[in-house]
């Protein structure tokens, strides 16, 4: 074990709100809702109907071209609405949840008593499958395909990001079950885990530890595959974060579809930053609650960097651990003042036009929404290339998506990346160019091509 | 500043937008209040937050840059042209007159900073109205950069003509900002050195040198050619002949072009061109802004130190006999070398290919000298010939990269 990575390329950047280590229940929140938005290319097709009573473990839809994933309800209650958007897409299945959990039995069993294909059948049936993903591509794993290796997230390094001991305590009986099962499924193949150097919460697991430090993104699965066992064309990686681990691994020990999740609300419009345990879908309502400074706000579901816009009452991402309230950038700026010829002793840049490079580490900036200038075409370079720890060169890769060069991104690296490896580049782009939803139109593109 | 802006909103506005009575002039205005005020854009998705660097502030910081050798050009401007007429041989020339020299520098310079960016940005402005897209930055500094590569006496009309072509021909038909294959500033030089070779060369960097010769205000003996076009008199000649020997004795340490003084930039020389001091200002501000790539500069100057070593070590004709490290404080090669050679749009844009681009730059830039005294201005060869080659520098080390992960894809299939 312990294969130490060092990551030099990527930037931390320091924001405002960090939660404060303290665990809370929030008030009850009595709406719930799985968005099937949240799995990238998925077509759902519904089970439950508005009305309908579910048990917490029911199969809200599955999978329109892989029926054999199911997502499930998190809570029991009755389907509230299915809220649609352009096209009769569905975007949210709403549940008001019971006073009381219900929960639908699925049996407790022993992972390592099971053959692999028992419990990929277990998983699926029991809702948990949609929380391993795989790459390339960055989707909910393909069920019929084998990984070369599978990858843990021990940590996030995003900005704000929920520290990834802390998250974990108390969890460690359901994550040593949930890795036991990981190891079945990997069938031989490698289970690799990525945590700080200085992690304790995983002391003694049975997985390939890798310690790994620097900055953001050395927490991106994608990061950690690329330097420890990167994906050629062809092969397929898995990657689960740790919390979700120890769900698989509470779904197998107890027989209930119970995907409790601690959940950090940070930021600088929060007024006390801290944790909460909430269950996967919660409408966020009751965490925000008197807790945001003003109207002038935006509240994410995730970090800065890849997370949604969602309202204050929306609902927590299904694969996101955190919540981030910011200020909105709409305030026009004046040039001298505040706009692009001030000094900037406020502005935090990764390059050094403004001053505040030289301040000391410690010092943390409350950044807004503002673009903070206006698209352009690609000028300035080198830029993606310093918070991009990856052997593959950034612009040239996204410069062949934009002119759908399919041969030309095969042979830079697209199988490897995500959109989340591109959002440090995304927020340093002097060019303001999106370059998240660039990736993702490549992956699709590739996804497409060879399906 | 709140008062302003609504009254820009409110009132100004409505007159350029869509049905306005001035909506022709949309771009204009458009452009005017974006450079007044950052615009309220906020971000949609992905990065919710972005970082506060955009292409004004980068464009910005490189005027900033070229401050120190626009002003010392001012100033060197007006010192040539005393040295000219005699007025300044005396015991302390160069504290005297400070705020005269500066004049007569102003004077000359500033017309040719208005012509260049009133040309400039009136095209940008047609193109970005008949494009429908906003004024991108890209020319504010290009516009310095004109000026500061010209002679002093350019007439005006050829500035004019010269910024049009680079902006049109070098820029816009290639889609504008970002997506130009030759650097713009040097474009309009090098229009200018082909279409008027007559104009360009001879007594036109020193101001007024012909009218002060006709009135028999020159000095004795003064020429009004710069550093290389004295040394490019040399070659062909004997090395140790009557030649070689006067231009040679210039350049020693009592010479007009001795070491000292061409490094402060006392020369005649472009206006921005002449202080390797003032430029090297402008290099550090580059490099510790992070704007500038030092990859570039320091390659580049490895290359030009580089090749003139080589020349030293051949001696062949007396410019080859000069030092190395005087070769790189005359004529353009430190302005070439942090103001053209690192254009992020033209140079080569992987980090490894700036280092070779960099180092060709300033290696052919003094081969060109040397070999071709027709074309006594090396370095803006050069760099326009480096400009053309560095997607070819680019490819081939993209390609080694990819044949990199190539290799492990077959290394991956034999283990399986």
């Amino acid at each position: 074990m312990a294969k130490a990575i060092r990551i030099r390329k990527g930037s931390d950047i320091r924001l405002v709100g960090v939660a404060d280590k303290t665990l809370e229940n929030p008030a009850r929140t009595d709406l719930y809702a799985v968005k099937p938005t949240d799995f990238h290319g998925l077509t759902p097709k519904l089970v439950a109907r508005e009305g309908d009573r579910v048990k917490a473990g029911d199969v809200l839809f599955f999978d329109k071209y892989n029926d054999s994933i199911k997502y499930n309800a998190p809570v029991s209650g009755t389907v509230d609405e299915v809220v649609r958007g352009e096209k009769r897409r569905i975007l949210e299945v709403r549940i008001k949840a019971d006073a009381q959990n219900e929960f639908k039995d699925f049996g407790a069993k022993s992972a390592s008593s099971m053959s692999a294909a028992d419990l990929r059948a277990h998983l699926l049936e029991g809702g948990c499958w949609p929380l391993i993903q795989q790459r390339p591509f960055a989707i909910v794993a393909n069920p019929e395909s084998t990984p070369k290796s599978i990858f843990i997230a021990g940590f996030d390094s995003s900005p704000l990001a929920p520290d990834g001991d802390f998250v974990m305590e108390g969890e460690a009986d359901n994550f040593k079950e949930g890795l036991a099962a990981l190891k079945v499924l990997a069938d031989g193949k490698p289970v690799h885990l990525g945590v700080r150097p200085d992690s304790k919460a995983f002391n003694g697991v049975d997985a390939q530890v890798h310690q790994v430090s620097g900055p953001h993104p050395a927490g991106n699965p994608g990061v950690q595959i690329h330097h420890i066992d990167p994906i050629n064309k062809g092969e397929v990686v898995w990657t689960i974060a740790a919390q979700d681990v120890a769900n698989i691994g509470r779904f197998l020990r107890t027989g209930k579809f119970d995907m409790q999740r601690v959940v950090a609300l940070t930021g600088a419009q929060v007024n006390q930053p801290k944790y909460y345990r909430v269950t996967v879908g919660a409408n966020v309502s009751s965490m925000l609650n008197g807790q945001i400074k003003d109207d002038n706000t935006r509240v994410i579901s995730g970090n800065v960097l890849t997370g949604d816009h969602i309202t204050t009452d929306g609902f927590l991402g299904y694969y996101h651990h955190q919540i981030t309230a910011i200020p909105e950038g709409k305030e026009p700026k004046f040039l001298l003042t505040d706009g692009w010829l001030s000094p900037g002793l406020k502005k935090f840049s990764l390059s050094h036009a403004y001053p505040t490079w030289l301040m000391p580490k410690s010092k943390r900036f409350n950044l807004d929404t503002n673009s903070n200038g206006e698209d352009r075409a690609f000028v300035v370079t080198g830029q993606y290339e310093k918070v991009f720890p990856f052997d593959i060169y950034p612009v040239q890769l996204v410069k062949s998506i934009i002119v759908n060069d399919i041969d030309s991104m095969e042979k830079l690296g697209i199988y490897e990346v995500a959109p989340e490896d591109f959002a440090l580049c995304e927020y340093a782009c002097t060019s303001k160019i999106e370059v998240q939803d660039i990736v993702r139109e490549g992956l699709d593109t590739i996804m497409k091509e060879f399906s | 500043m709140k008062a302003l802006h609504n009254f820009l909103e409110k009132k100004v506005k409505p007159n350029f937008v869509e049905g306005g009575k001035l909506s022709r002039f949309w771009v204009v205005y458009d452009s005017l209040e974006t450079f007044a005020f950052t615009p309220g854009h906020v971000t949609k998705k992905g990065a919710h937050i972005r970082d506060s660097i955009d292409l004004k502030r980068t464009m910005f910081l490189v005027i900033v840059a070229m401050v120190p050798a626009l002003l010392f050009g001012m100033w060197n401007v007006g010192h040539q042209y005393y040295l000219s007429i005699g007025e300044i041989t005396t015991a302390d020339p160069y504290s005297a007159m400070l705020w005269e020299k500066f004049q007569v520098g102003l004077v000359k310079t500033l017309p040719l900073i208005v012509v260049s960016y009133g040309v400039g940005l009136g095209i940008e402005f047609i193109f970005a109205g008949l494009r429908k897209h906003s004024i991108n930055e890209g020319f504010l500094v290009s516009g310095m950069l004109i000026p500061l590569i010209m002679p002093v006496d350019v007439p005006l009309w050829m500035v004019a003509v010269a910024t049009a072509f680079a902006v049109i021909i070098g820029k816009e038909v290639f889609g504008g900002t970002g997506m130009n294959i030759l650097n713009v500033a040097l474009t309009a030089r090098a229009f200018l050195f082909f279409a008027y070779p007559k104009q360009m060369s001879g007594e036109i960097w020193i101001h007024d040198v012909a009218a002060s010769a006709t009135n028999g205000m020159l000095a004795d003996g003064y020429t009004g050619a710069t550093a290389l076009g004295h040394l490019a008199n040399t070659v062909g000649k004997p090395v140790d002949g009557e030649v070689a020997g006067s231009v040679m004795g210039m350049f020693g340490d009592a010479g007009m072009y001795s070491f000292m003084d061409s490094f402060l930039g006392l020369i005649p020389g472009c206006i921005g061109e002449t202080s390797a001091l003032a430029i090297l200002i402008g290099a550090g501000i580059l490099i510790w802004t992070g704007i500038g790539s030092w990859r570039i500069m320091l390659s580049f100057l490895i290359g030009g130190l580089a090749m003139g070593a080589i020349f030293n070590a051949f001696g062949a004709n007396a410019y080859m006999t000069l030092p190395a490290v005087h070769q790189i404080v005359i004529g353009g090669f430190m302005f070439g070398m942090v103001f053209m050679a690192t254009d992020p749009v033209t140079a080569a844009q992987t980090n490894t290919g700036k280092l070779i681009y960099g180092f060709f730059g300033g290696f052919f830039s003094i081969m060109i000298r040397v070999f071709n005294p027709a074309y006594p201005e090396g370095v803006m060869m050069a760099i326009l010939f480096m400009n053309v080659m560095a997607p070819m520098i680019d490819h081939y080390v993209i390609q080694a990269n990819i044949k990199r992960r190539m290799k492990r894809t077959a290394l991956a299939t034999a283990a399986a």
